[in-house]
């Protein structure tokens, strides 16, 4: 464990004494449990009215259409930033300063603005479908993000391989395309994957724009009243599902970044973590 | 242009609403967030375990399913407060996670030496951790706390959905009146960059004054 310097290794007298620590702090953590659940039942949310209607299939499969919209707005933002992304990063590392110019200034922009913004600048301003204007800006945003990570992760790759491949002889895209980008790509992995989890967290703002997806499906049953406005229940259905999807694509990032650290292909870069935005926009990276 | 000159004090009712919700989520969210950095070290079991799911479930929340739960649900327990105040519970608890981790990483950053002096010294867990170890760690986490405050005021914006005044909510009184709804988005994103500007440019200063030269 490395944060033992914090403690010495506990004797019997502090064993003791953690043991009770321990212990009332489970008895506070499982009495405040004890109080929801209590509250649970107090405001009868385990009624077998409210309960139902997840019984009937017209209504699973309303949560599973909405699951499907949730995945496909997810998959589409997926892959289109990270088009924009690569685009977006090539601008910045070009050779030409114009294009530099507007790359940076289009990163910068984006990360900067609030992703709720500019989807509803699309959707109430450009008049954009709901769908489309979700994923326009999940893609502007996430896009640029990435576009950073990936700008990031070419110039961490060691100096030494750009410099051995013009030395070889290869020309500027060769030496991207061969020598910085693969390297670069493998050890930005788990960087891209943690940046996909907030993509696919986002996908959650449809429902403020009225995008049929998992939220506002659940919103639909919630607010019926022939099932007693059932919305803990509700709450109780979906939380787990979304938040067990976002943790298995976390887990798959913590899984990649475990693998990069034992692999010898990754050796010659080192990536930090993907920043939430810019401490400085217009400072660049950080 | 007149969009704001006809309506300042609705855009600086909006400007105020985001401010708010930011400075206080910001508090409780560091708050909790050291709290739970310090849970997450500690050498009780039970604390370490609590401080593990709180992170790993608040960080894989989605923040409109958050606010959804604590201000759509928690008035069914007969928890009824201003809508404001849960919006803050909700995006401070939501950031907490975060400025734990940054926290987290930043104790790892303090040389193992530091604690292990402050330990032969006979200095308690408490006390190497508070005199010692989180002092010097706050000053290398200022950059990562500045980035994850600034995420959460552009995620302030998800409240003025919810009927919390805020920067972003002024669009639909304005779109109702009429005015050019593109105009209207160029007043807000410029709200936005400055409330985003403003405490980079804090963070920086305070980078400045306490942060460890790399």
């Amino acid at each position: 464990m490395s944060d033992t310097a914090l403690y010495d290794i506990p004797g019997p007298l502090a064993r003791r004494r953690h043991r009770l620590y321990g212990l009332a702090s489970t008895v506070v953590i499982l009495g405040f449990v004890a109080w929801v659940i209590y509250l649970l039942f107090d405001t009868h949310q385990f009624t077998a009215e409210k309960w139902r209607p997840f019984t009937y299939v017209g209504i699973q499969e309303l949560l599973l259409r909405g699951l499907g919209n949730t995945l496909k707005a997810f998959a589409y933002a997926a892959v289109l930033s990270l088009v924009l992304g690569g685009v977006l990063a090539t601008g910045r590392l070009s050779a030409h300063r114009p294009v530099r110019w507007v790359a940076t200034l289009l990163v910068e922009f984006f990360r900067a603005m609030p992703v709720l913004v500019m989807i509803f600048f699309v959707f109430v301003a450009l008049k954009v479908q709901p769908m489309p204007a979700l994923i326009t800006g999940l893609t502007l945003y996430n896009g640029s993000v990435l576009a950073e990570v990936f700008r990031t992760g070419v110039n961490s790759v060691e100096r030494g391989q750009r410099e051995a491949a013009y030395s070889l002889g290869m020309r500027k895209t060769q030496v991207m395309g061969y020598v910085l980008v693969p390297q670069a790509v493998r050890a930005m992995l788990p960087t891209i994957i943690s940046q996909l989890v907030v993509a696919l967290k986002d996908t959650s703002l449809g429902f403020l724009i009225t995008y049929e997806e998992f939220l506002h499906a659940g919103k639909l049953i919630a607010s019926n009243l022939d099932y007693g406005l059932p919305f803990i229940p509700v709450v109780m259905v979906i939380s787990p599902i979304y938040i067990g999807m976002c943790m298995l694509l976390s887990w798959l990032a913590t899984f990649a970044a475990k693998r990069q650290r034992r692999s010898p292909k990754t050796e010659a870069v080192e990536v930090a973590p993907a920043e939430p935005g810019t401490l400085l926009p217009g400072a660049g990276a950080h | 242009m007149n969009v704001l000159t006809d309506n300042f004090s609705l855009y600086g009712e909006g400007l105020l609403g985001t401010v708010e919700l930011t400075v206080y989520a910001s508090l409780l969210a560091l708050v909790v967030g050291f709290l739970m950095a310090s849970f997450r070290v500690a050498p009780v079991a039970s604390l370490r375990a609590f401080g593990t799911v709180w992170v790993a479930v608040l960080r894989n929340t989605p923040l409109t399913l958050l606010f959804f739960a604590v201000l759509l649900g928690l008035p069914r327990f007969g928890v009824v407060l201003p809508f404001q105040l849960f919006a803050v519970l909700a995006l401070g608890c939501y950031t907490s996670a975060f400025i734990c981790e940054a926290v987290r990483s930043g104790i790892n950053t303090v040389p193992t030496g530091q604690g292990e002096a402050a330990r032969s010294l006979g200095m308690t867990f408490g006390q190497t951790l508070g005199a010692v170890i989180l002092p010097q760690a706050f000053r290398s986490v200022i950059p990562p706390v500045g980035s994850t405050l600034i995420a959460l005021a552009k995620n302030s914006a998800i409240a003025g959905s919810f009927s919390v005044t805020e920067l972003l909510g002024t669009y639909k009184t304005l779109n109702e009146l009429g005015y050019s709804i593109i105009w209207t988005f160029v007043w807000i994103a410029v709200g936005y960059l400055i409330v985003t500007l403003t405490i980079s440019a804090v963070f920086n200063v305070l980078e400045k004054r306490w942060g460890v030269p790399r």
